[in-house]
């Protein structure tokens, strides 16, 4: 069947005819506000200062089966096997967890159920500007279901949680997944989230994940996106953080998605935090792939450092654009950006904006960005030890992201990030 | 082993190298002198197959194979070494890292199978020891944080782990005080043998009091004017250069 509506249409009628009973009112009224944002607004347009440089309409062209529902994609997680990486397993099959999942002092639950508790309206939803976002409203007024992981107080969580993302592309999709992390006070929780794609066909993931840290929490989100050149991903990923209280944000895009967009909104709601964003993008053949970050200082004595790493090869392009804020009353505030790209062929592309506004007098903050190539001096004195150039070219790319994978705390994923890097670069000089 | 006929060279637009003849046998230690901007480090930089030289005659042949037609990375397996005059600093490859990387793609160009873990770790030491080179290489990026005397001891330690047939030192010893020069001198020493052969580049004849050379040439304008022994780099010493570049800028007229 061939459709002639827009995609824009066809979700508009979608959320018409859609069964909302099961909903509570808070969330009918959050949804219906989100759902006048997107009708009101429609998909982003390079018109946009914040889609410059990525035009997504080309990505939402496909004839997309909207919600697909939970597909039985049994045992296919095994796909993202981190080796060695001892942690607590979930599964979650086209965006939806069929059942809890219970790990001592934290709550895994399908997102529909929790939400009949009322105690999660003050956290769902309530930080997100769906008004500026289009997919971030898109997907608040239709996703189906998703996760809630919730952190009890003074829970040390003793292994991390692998959220491996199951998706079944047989047929052309269109997936609205849906997380929502809480950190309780005092509680500590590493979070891994990987994805592995079945079938060939477009695969659209519109993915919305919301991470409250409260007072004297830790959260530490890694989020592997290595998936198959089907894969179209928006992330828009809005955190939190109560005083006192470190977040640690990796973002690795590895190949071969032929498009990601991160969204990264870090709002920093009491003093002394602590936040360290680290991102990696390896990107090669068509790859296009965006990082927009924000991170806003509300409160004084809080500390955010941020570094972005890019290798792009063959046709690949970035976009690397970050905005601090330091609010008026965001005093000894200490803001670091930093990004830095090597161009590895001479048709790949980068934009780099790094943005600081400051409205406070006292604070200590830089953000820089540099483009370049690999060394030659470095290169020729590798060779000249017998090493082989494409062996070399791999150490010093190696060598470059080590500022952001030394960072990684769990050994296994580390490792595992490495030699997915060795591998593609290993691949695109052979 | 290595046979340089007729060598002539250039950078971009700029003849460096006039026509340099040199013939180097196993067992033997040759410096080279010469004032600056002579072409002495132009010479390592053709033989070790730096990218931005441009060899416009002569040959080169190194144990009978043309070496100008090997890759940078394929003249090292062949058995060639430079030392060089600035060693870098690479953030983020580890010294072991990058010496069992080395190791093993020599190996296995020789059909070798890679070192294992054990053997290599004692080479490592055993080598470590003999150069009298005490830094701490696990856990520390390529040459990151090490001083001046310590890059270069680690350039003289890469050539204890690597075993070339021939070794070209870039000016080893400048930037060196009295104690490093002695202990890279008896690194140098150590390593001589039947077997190999070294290319001492050097502005002063001091470091050719500790690694004394079988023959000594004197490198100007891109061309050996003089040929002698050890006495040649005394004579260099007393009375400068100025007496080699008379006759050569004359001639050349």
């Amino acid at each position: 069947m061939i459709t002639t509506t827009s995609l824009y249409d066809q979700f508009i009628t979608l959320y018409r005819e859609k069964e909302t009973t099961q909903d509570n009112d808070w969330l009918k009224d959050l949804r219906e506000t989100a759902f006048e944002a997107f009708s009101g607004k429609g998909f982003p347009t390079t018109k946009l200062e914040d889609w410059r440089f990525t035009n997504v309409s080309p990505f939402l062209k496909e004839d997309f089966r909207l919600q697909p529902g939970a597909a039985s994609l049994h045992g296919l997680h095994n796909a993202a096997h981190i080796p060695l990486l001892d942690a607590y397993e979930v599964v979650l099959k086209n965006g939806m967890l069929n059942e809890d999942v219970r790990i001592p002092g934290v709550k895994i639950s399908p997102l529909r159920t929790a939400l009949k508790n009322e105690n999660l309206q003050s956290y769902f939803g309530r930080y997100i500007n769906t008004e500026k976002h289009s997919f971030a409203a898109l997907n608040t007024a239709l996703f189906e279901n998703g996760i809630v992981i919730e952190a009890d107080k003074n829970i040390i969580c003793d292994k991390p949680v692998h959220i491996t993302h199951v998706y079944n592309a047989e047929e052309a999709v269109f997936i609205q997944p849906r997380i929502l992390i809480i950190a309780h006070k005092s509680s500590k929780i590493q979070i891994v989230e990987s994805v592995v794609v079945i079938g060939d066909k477009p695969l659209f993931i519109n993915n919305v994940t919301e991470c409250y840290v409260a007072e004297n929490a830790q959260v530490d989100q890694y989020n592997l996106q290595i998936a198959p050149s089907n894969t179209h991903l928006v992330n828009f990923n809005q955190t939190v953080q109560q005083s006192n209280s470190l977040f640690n944000n990796y973002t690795y895009s590895l190949p071969d998605a032929v498009f990601v967009r991160n969204n990264l909104h870090l709002d920093l709601n009491g003093t002394n935090t602590e936040s360290h964003l680290y991102g990696l993008y390896l990107a090669g053949g068509n790859q296009l792939t965006d990082n927009h970050t924000v991170v806003n200082h509300l409160f004084p004595n809080c500390l955010s450092n941020e570094l972005y790493k890019g290798v792009l090869l063959d046709n690949a392009r970035a976009v690397f654009s970050g905005r601090i804020y330091v609010h008026q009353d965001a005093q000894k505030t200490n803001a670091f950006q930093q990004n830095n790209n090597i161009l590895l062929s001479n048709k790949a592309v980068v934009d780099s904006k790094p943005q600081l506004e400051i409205f406070a007098d006292d604070v200590k903050c830089s953000h820089g960005s540099t483009v370049g190539s690999l060394n030659k001096e470095a290169l020729f004195y590798l060779q000249s030890r017998g090493i082989g150039e494409t062996a070399a070219r791999n150490l010093l790319v190696r060598a470059f992201a080590f500022d952001v994978t030394n960072k990684i705390q769990i050994p296994a994923v580390r490792e595992y990030v490495e030699k997915l890097i060795t591998r593609k670069m290993a691949e695109a000089y052979d | 082993m290595l046979s340089i006929k007729n060598l002539q060279a250039k950078v971009e637009d700029k003849q460096i190298l006039k026509g340099i003849n040199l013939q180097v046998n196993a067992g033997e230690v040759h410096a080279i002198m010469g004032p600056n901007g002579s072409g002495k480090s132009s010479l390592a930089s053709v033989l070790t197959g730096r990218e931005n030289f441009e060899v416009t005659g002569g040959e080169v042949l190194f144990d009978g194979k043309d070496l100008l037609e090997f890759s940078p990375e394929d003249r090292a397996r062949e058995g060639l070494f430079l030392a060089f005059q600035y060693p870098i600093e690479i953030p983020g490859v580890s010294n072991i890292n990058f010496l069992r990387t080395a190791l093993n793609e020599i190996r296995a160009y020789h059909n070798e199978p890679p070192l294992e873990a054990k053997e290599f770790l004692r080479l490592t030491r055993e080598k470590q020891k003999l150069v009298e080179f005490d830094a701490k290489l696990t856990n520390r990026s390529l040459n990151e944080g090490f001083s001046g005397g310590e890059k270069k001891r680690n350039e003289i330690f890469q050539l204890a782990m690597l075993n070339p047939k021939l070794s070209i030192l870039d000016e080893t010893d400048s930037g060196l005080d009295i104690d490093a020069l002695r202990i890279v001198s008896n690194g140098v020493n150590k390593l001589r043998s039947e077997k190999n052969a070294f290319i001492v580049i050097t502005h002063y004849q001091r470091l050719l009091e500790y690694i004394v050379p079988d023959f000594v040439h004197v490198l100007y304008d891109g061309r050996i004017v003089k040929s002698g022994t050890k006495e040649l780099a005394l004579e260099l010493e007393e009375k400068g250069y100025d007496w080699i570049k008379e006759p050569v800028t004359t001639a050349s007229v």
